[in-house]
This record gives structure tokens, C-alpha cells and sequence, in this order.
């Protein structure tokens, strides 16, 4: 059986929808990050609580001539790629709270890396 | 003696008379008559000897201090204390970039910033000329027209007052090696330096415009509550003031389109 992925948004990301792009920085190294359309809307239904299977039925099926089960894996991977880089969280059941811990200090930087 | 800039008046104690002209020469103009200052730094001097300036910063936080360091300084500074110190030798240089970093700091909280860009008033309003190393700051400064009041060639102070976006002017100085005149306005527009054969404003997307503004903001702290401050600091920013991209060959007609 399928395992349920659950996602929340990273309490250590700042967002900001700037026009039509969704701008995100990291609050580990400020990096800068670009989501494409399809991490948007993951980004801004990662509630923690919704499973991911859900989010890709009602948000990008009904946007996007796919089929559910290549939704859900394009999904998956883009949802492990960005909890990658530290946006969002993942896990196999409900994100109920977003642990803020001390972050490493890091050199920072204003590098431009478009997640797509 | 007290060295204000942007509004924020900055102690330097230190009883090497030589230093201390230095200073006043260095600020000249940013030096403050009336002696308040928000916060005071103690200068402890250490024998001349080889330091690498361009060496990294790095800038730490914890449990309410500052930390600030490169090759040729070390600074502590306690904001609720209202002072710090910083070891160094003496050079302009060193307490420069002091300044420059505590600047940012304070800035970052009010939504302010540093920004790599020239700027001047026209008009009564003020203009921000940004882009990386060779974008044209230097060029649109020595351009600049007789009625326009030069505020700096290299790092534009920006801070939030009523609402509105304030640039004043900066004794950080680039290529021109002046010093930016201690004066304020609006700020009217940011433009995006690019160089070539004619001179034209351009429109820039709102998410351009962040990213740009980003890159070229100073930004030294490695905490992530100052990530936050600098990344919404230009997310409203750009969301208040014009953007545009400023193509110019290098000629003073540039300046028929500003102001």
C-alpha cells in the first residue's frame, strides 16, 4: 500500500509571492529560491495536515491535464527535492508542529536557484 | 566624537589623537554638533601591522551580542546595552566596515537597508542607481547634473520613515572616493543599471525587481531572524516604489529621464 506524505511549510523559510512567483529564502543560508507553479501550490497547501494524494487531486489535477498517479509522483519527488533545500517538511503522518531549532550559521548569500 | 548617518548617531571613543583626527576627516560631514549618539563604541588599537580587509566578514549573534570580525578588526557590540568594542589598527578601514555592518543591523529591523547603488536628489526626490561592480555607479555619479546632490556612488542608506522609503546620504564611498552629501528625500524610484548604445527606462517584473534588490543588498548576519527582516524588507519595497531598468550610454543626457 501507498504510504500517506504529508508536508508543512518550513517555519525557517521566508515566503513572499511577488506578481505571479512565489519567492522563497532561506533562513539556514539565504539562499533565494524561485518556485515554479507546481511548488507554489505545494507550498501553499502544505498544512501539515492534508495528505499529499489529497492536495494533488483537488489542487493540481484539477489544474493540469494529468493523470492522478503521475501527479502524485512528480509530486512526491518535487515535495522531497524541496524539503531538500530546507522549504517544506515531510513526513508519513500529520506535521503537527514545525520544530524551530537553532540553526547552523552559515555563510550567507543572495544566490538565485530556480526549483522547476 | 559622534559620526550620524541615516539619522543614527554613533559614538567613537578612542584617545589616539591621530586616529581621532583621522576620523574626523574620514566623516567629515557625518559629524554630529550636538553629541547624542543611540549607541557608543570604545576603540582599542593595536600596533600597525599587515591585515587582509578583503578578507570574509562574518557576523554572529548570540545571547544579545554581536559579534564582528575579519582580518582587520574584531567588534562586540550589545544593542541593549548600547555599546560595544572593537579591537583593531589604524585605518579608515576597518571601523568603516564597522559601521557599515552595525548599519545594517539596525536598518534590518526597521525595514531598511544598505544597498549597492548610488543615489542623488533631484527635485526633491531621491534616485537609486543599483547593480553589481561595473553596472555603472560610478559613471551615472560623475554624470550626475549640477542641480542634483550626489548622496553616494557606491552604498544607499534606505530606511523606512512614515510610510514612506527615505534615502539619505552615505560616507561610504566607491570609486569616486567623495563622500555622499549628509542630506534625505523620498525615494522615487530604484532603477537597475545596465550600460548600452541609448539611453532608455524599461519596466521590471515585480519579482525581478525583488530578486535584483536582493542581490544587491548588504547583508552580513548569518541569523535567521535577519533573513527574514532583509527578505520582506525588499519584498515591500519593491511593492511601494518603482522599479525600472535603466539602460545609459555613458553621456549626462542619461539624466534628461531621471528626476
Amino acid at each position: 500500500m501507498h504510504k500517506k506524505m504529508f508536508i508543512a511549510r518550513s517555519p525557517r523559510i521566508a515566503a513572499r509571492m511577488l506578481g505571479e512567483e512565489m519567492l522563497v529564502m532561506s533562513g539556514h543560508d539565504s539562499t533565494l529560491f524561485t518556485l515554479n507553479p507546481t511548488a507554489t501550490i505545494l507550498w501553499q497547501a502544505a498544512d501539515g495536515v492534508t495528505p499529499l494524494d489529497e492536495i494533488v487531486e483537488r489542487r493540481i489535477c484539477s489544474a493540469f491535464e494529468v493523470r492522478p498517479e503521475d501527479a502524485l509522483q512528480d509530486a512526491e519527488e518535487l515535495a522531497e527535492n524541496l524539503a531538500k533545500h530546507g522549504i517544506l517538511l515531510i513526513a508519513e503522518q500529520p506535521i503537527l508542529e514545525q520544530p524551530v531549532g537553532k540553526l547552523d550559521a552559515r555563510k550567507p548569500s543572495t544566490s538565485l536557484q530556480e526549483l522547476r | 566624537m559622534v559620526i550620524a548617518i541615516g539619522g543614527v548617531a554613533v559614538r567613537v571613543n578612542t584617545t589616539d589623537s591621530d586616529f581621532l583626527e583621522m576620523l574626523h576627516n574620514r566623516y567629515a560631514g557625518f559629524v554630529s554638533v550636538d553629541g547624542s549618539a543611540e549607541f557608543e563604541f570604545d576603540v582599542e588599537l593595536d600596533a600597525p601591522a599587515a591585515a587582509n580587509p578583503d578578507a570574509d566578514v562574518r557576523v554572529t549573534h548570540d545571547s544579545g551580542r554581536w559579534l564582528l570580525e575579519r582580518g582587520d578588526f574584531r567588534a562586540e557590540w550589545e544593542p541593549a546595552a548600547r555599546h560595544g568594542k572593537i579591537r583593531q589598527t589604524p585605518n579608515p578601514y576597518s571601523i568603516d566596515a564597522v559601521l557599515r555592518i552595525v548599519h545594517t543591523l539596525v536598518l534590518a529591523e526597521q525595514g531598511g537597508f544598505l544597498l549597492h547603488s548610488a543615489s542623488a536628489i533631484r527635485n526633491g526626490k531621491a534616485f537609486l542607481f543599483a547593480g553589481v561592480s561595473g553596472a555603472g555607479k560610478t559613471t551615472i555619479s560623475r554624470l550626475a547634473p549640477s542641480d542634483a546632490t550626489l548622496l553616494t556612488d557606491e552604498i544607499s542608506y534606505v530606511r523606512q520613515q512614515d510610510n514612506r522609503y527615505m534615502a539619505y546620504g552615505t560616507p561610504f564611498t566607491g570609486e569616486l572616493a567623495k563622500l555622499g552629501e549628509n542630506a534625505v528625500a523620498p525615494v522615487a524610484a530604484l532603477y537597475l543599471l545596465a550600460q548600452g548604445p541609448e539611453n532608455r527606462i524599461e519596466p521590471v517584473a515585480v519579482a525581478d525587481a525583488g530578486r535584483e534588490l536582493l542581490a544587491n543588498t548588504l547583508f552580513f548576519a548569518e541569523d535567521p531572524d535577519f533573513v527574514h527582516y532583509a527578505f520582506q524588507a525588499a519584498c515591500d519595497f519593491v511593492h511601494h516604489v518603482p522599479v525600472r531598468r535603466l539602460t545609459f550610454a555613458p553621456d549626462a543626457r542619461v539624466w534628461d529621464l531621471i528626476g
